[in-house]
């Protein structure tokens, strides 16, 4: 049933992928390092470019002479920035990466003959890559978002890295209670669900270190913003990023919630037991509908809905970690 | 309501000290049902609930697991007894957990039938008249043009209703609207969560559930005495149980044989003979775990399985006292199982045995079982004679045997050591001092069965379905509005203002005021610019 030669592949795919999003991150890195300098005067540019001259940033003129100097003229008015370049060639290889680690998903299903979602290994090897792509289609779509690859490319490797050690678990068939169609239903929806959550998370946190850093300028607390602060989009575009990413993905939250209570109520004959890994499930969203709610509450802050989603999300791993790994229940399929 | 009403612009209100009126009883109870039903509270509820929900996943619960419950009492005895008190093992049936949902089902309905009428009445209503400063709306922009006022505002209204919005027209203005279905998803996705929760309040009291254990061979009926443990719901008759019954004719298990997770479980399968209701013909079906017995409304789960040799013993006389399977119970993963054989019949003492049965042990190995499945199975059994205590009315465990008045039998009369019998399938041992003999004369297997009857759960599925439609629709439709308003200037071209407002987040109304200028302007003037001196724009 299991062919081992194939699951070799794609462990070795998965090891591949690490090194090219190694060589990604590197090259975020450089593109963070050469824009946290001046993508804040290449915006002033580039009002300039529109407004006309003696725009709001006029007074500035030292810096922006400099910047002006680094960026040719036609790419500032394109809405880029220094370091756009190394972006771009980083987001290249991350698409390579991207790739590789699919590859390495794809790899593991022929092994195995089945939908790769059997135990912890095989689940943070396709969470990492839905991270991934999530993070590719927002790259792709919108430049200016392609350095934030300095906080993903690592949340990705991280997932991946955990997935080929730790939690690596040799090809195997499935254990009965996981041999129903709901497997694919369910746990597809979780795993897209749990990559979107992890994108909305990433953009929560750095709409907060954003929207301090400008709080904290506005108060005349700093003169000017910190080195990650300045590498971040304008804090209002990554909170409704970060807003519309959980909102997409509640329903389907929802959906692979309702999935997995119809499943047990086909395997366990009750569809809602009270399992910790339901608690959890449970958990995760009415903190996620708390956030919902937050947002449509008069009184309450985007900066609080952001603590209520990383709130979520933190309920969210500590199902797939701390539930799996510490709690005893029925969903003991870790195969760690 | 206050709140909720504005919630659907977004200006962050100052939440200011909650003043407490100073009214009499009526405005008091009018003040704290306000209070309970505002968003505020709501999300308040949902963070308890949230938090009221953990303890049930760290400590034991009596409904998920009683045996670890007793194990981590007896390990704590200091807390648990104030852990009982407060019902901490039973979190999801405690007092508490329940006034936490209820009260949020509660400000739920009183905040979701207002909303009901007022929707209803926008839906059947027309769109409000255009403000009249146009240019203070979030989303504005004006130009001119030499077409009549009438001209354009004629073009306006065919494109906004060519967009599918609703629209109504006045002096110099028109006013559309679109999206009403987002608050109809918001309704349904709310009112779907309550009749959610009536399917699952409907179907723990109306149902019930219990657990057999069943012999390869054997039979079960549905009658409360067949069960091993049962649980009706407070308004199930357990006398109204299905008449219905069924053998199990053969259970299969087979194993994981390859290097990788050797001894790990790949089918479970159960042929069982159903026999619908008395006199019905009996009809055939396998059972596999996912894949329940539907029956007379009853759902029939494999749950759990084990090995049940089959032991014949004889007492001193030479008669066959006790000849039938006997389940053991499984320890590990490669189902070392516990067995306990009580022979109240042998003369002239009573026999007892205790022991393990070891699926598939290697021939001079020892006591060990190395794979779940039967490929080479062993008992080892220690033997008792003397009163097994079960003629006291005191009902036990067949799974235990009370060692109090019985003697082990020893290996030698002289020395201490207890005997251990080890048998294969087909040995018999004779007992020292003539006390009989034990034969282990065959091999079957044992399953679980979860019997469950759950009539809300239908209920329940359509809530869950209404919720994700009406999330869908509530998220993905987006509620705008967009008025015109044209006027001929003093140098007698006409001035247009085309202006927008969000009625939620990521409305995209920029695209739409865009867009009609785009298709109203003869060449683009100005650009759309946000505005922020939303404040006085609620209506
Ligand atoms: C079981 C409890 C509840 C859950 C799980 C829940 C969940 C949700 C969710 C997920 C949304 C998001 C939809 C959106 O953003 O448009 C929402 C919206 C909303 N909820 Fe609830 N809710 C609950 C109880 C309540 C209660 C008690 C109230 C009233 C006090 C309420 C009032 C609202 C309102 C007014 C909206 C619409 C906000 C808007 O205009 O976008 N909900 N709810």
């Amino acid at each position: 049933m299991v062919d081992e030669g194939l699951a070799k592949i794609s462990l070795e795919l998965a090891y591949s992928a690490m090194a090219v999003y190694t060589a990604a991150f590197i090259g975020y890195a450089v593109a963070a390092a050469s824009t946290a300098g001046k993508r804040d005067d290449a915006r002033v540019r580039a009002d300039l470019a529109t407004v006309g001259a003696g725009g709001p940033g006029a007074a500035e003129s030292g810096a922006v002479v400099a910047a002006a100097e680094a960026v040719p003229e036609t790419a500032v008015s394109d809405g880029r920035f220094p370091g756009q370049k190394a972006a771009g060639i980083a987001t290249a290889l991350t698409l390579l990466a991207f790739v590789l680690e699919l590859g390495s998903v794809l790899a593991r299903t022929a092994s195995v003959q089945r939908v790769p979602w059997g135990n912890m290994h095989e689940f943070t090897l396709t969470t990492s890559t839905v991270l991934a792509g999530g993070f590719l289609i927002v790259a792709l779509r919108d430049r200016s978002k392609q350095v934030l690859g300095v906080f993903v490319v690592p949340c990705v490797l991280l997932a991946l890295g955990l997935s080929v050690t730790v939690l690596y678990a040799e090809a195997a068939e499935l254990i009965p209670a996981l041999k129903s169609g709901w497997l694919v239903v369910h746990v597809m929806a979780a795993m897209i669900a749990t990559g979107a959550f992890a994108l909305g998370a990433l953009f929560s946190a750095l709409f907060l270190v954003k929207e301090r850093s400008d709080r904290r300028l506005a108060a005349g607390e700093i003169a000017e913003p910190g080195r990650v602060a300045r590498l971040l989009p304008e804090a209002g575009s990554m909170d409704r990023m970060a807003y519309r990413i959980n909102a997409f993905t509640f329903p389907l939250w929802t959906f692979a919630v309702i999935a997995g209570a119809i499943w047990a109520e086909n395997a366990w004959g009750r569809y809602w037991g009270w399992d910790p890994k339901e608690v959890w499930a449970f958990i995760t969203w009415v903190v996620y509908a708390a956030y919902l709610h937050a947002r449509a509450t008069a009184g309450w802050t985007s900066r609080g809905s952001a603590w209520i989603a990383l709130a979520g999300f933190g309920t969210l791993m500590f199902n797939y970690f701390g539930v799996n790994l510490l709690v005893n229940g029925l969903h003991s399929y870790s195969g760690v | 309501m206050a709140d909720t009403l504005e919630s659907t612009t977004f200006e962050p209100e100052p939440a200011g000290p909650v003043r407490v009126p100073a009214l009499g009883p009526v405005g008091m109870l009018r003040w704290a049902w306000r209070q309970l039903t505002s968003m505020r509270t709501a999300l308040l509820l949902l963070f308890l609930l949230a938090l009221a929900s953990v303890p049930g996943s760290l400590l034991p619960q009596r409904g998920v697991n009683p045996i670890a419950v007793s194990d981590y009492k007896a390990a704590n005895p200091g807390v648990s007894p104030w852990l009982d008190r407060f019902s901490f093992f039973d979190v999801y049936a405690s007092p508490w957990f329940a006034a936490t949902y209820l009260l949020l089902f509660i400000s739920l309905v009183g905040c979701v039938l207002p909303r009901t009428g007022q929707h209803w009445r926008a839906m059947r209503g027309q769109p409000p008249a255009a403000p009249r400063n146009l240019s203070r709306l979030p989303v504005a922009t004006s130009f001119e043009t030499s077409e009549s006022p009438e001209a354009v505002l004629e073009r306006a209204e065919r494109s906004l209703r060519g967009s599918r919005f609703r629209v109504v027209t006045g002096d110099g203005w028109v006013a559309s609207e679109k999206g009403y279905l987002r608050e109809t998803g918001n309704l349904i996705f709310h009112f779907s969560l309550v009749v959610l929760l009536i399917g699952v309040a409907w179907g723990s009291l109306g149902g019930v559930k219990g657990v057999a254990l069943v012999v390869e061979g054997e039979g079960f009926a549905n009658t409360v005495t067949q069960y091993d443990q049962v649980t009706p719901g407070l308004a199930y008759d357990l006398g109204s149980l299905a008449p219905f019954s069924f053998t199990l004719d053969d259970f299969r298990a087979t194993y994981e044989a390859g290097p990788v997770q050797t001894g790990a479980a790949r089918t479970f399968e159960a042929d069982l003979t159903v026999i619908d209701e008395p006199g019905a013909t009996p009809r055939q079906v396998t059972v596999q775990v996912n894949k329940p017995l539907n029956v007379e409304g009853f759902k029939v789960f494999l749950v759990g399985h084990g090995y049940a040799p089959t032991f014949t013993v004889r007492d001193a006389r030479g008669r066959v006292v006790f000849d039938q399977p006997v389940p053991c119970l499984p320890q590990d993963g490669n189902f070392t199982s516990q067995c306990v054989i009580k022979v109240p019949d042998a003369r002239p003492t009573q026999l007892g045995f205790t022991g393990f049965f070891f699926p598939t042990v290697i021939d001079g190995g020892g006591p060990v079982s190395y794979f779940p499945g039967a490929e080479n199975p062993e008992v080892y059994l220690n033997a008792w004679s003397g009163d097994l205590g079960l003629d006291d009315g005191i009902s036990r465990s067949v799974y235990t045997l009370d060692t109090e008045k019985l003697a082990a039998v020893k290996a030698k009369a002289s020395d201490g050591a207890p005997l251990v019998v080890p048998l294969k399938p087909g040995q018999t041992f004779t007992l020292p001092d003539g006390l009989g003999s034990i034969t282990f004369s065959g091999l079957q297997e044992w399953t679980t069965l979860s019997v469950a009857r759950d009539p809300g759960k239908e209920l329940a599925l359509v809530g869950a379905v209404g919720a994700i439609l009406g999330l869908l629709l509530t998220l993905f439709i987006r509620r705008r509005r967009v008025w015109v308003r044209a006027t001929s200037g003093a140098d007698g071209a006409t001035v247009v203002e085309v202006a927008g407002l969000a009625k939620n987040e990521a409305s995209g109304v920029e695209a739409d005021v865009d867009a009609l200028v785009l298709a109203l302007a003869p060449t683009r003037t100005s650009e759309p610019e946000p505005n922020d001196r939303e404040s006085d724009l609620r209506e």
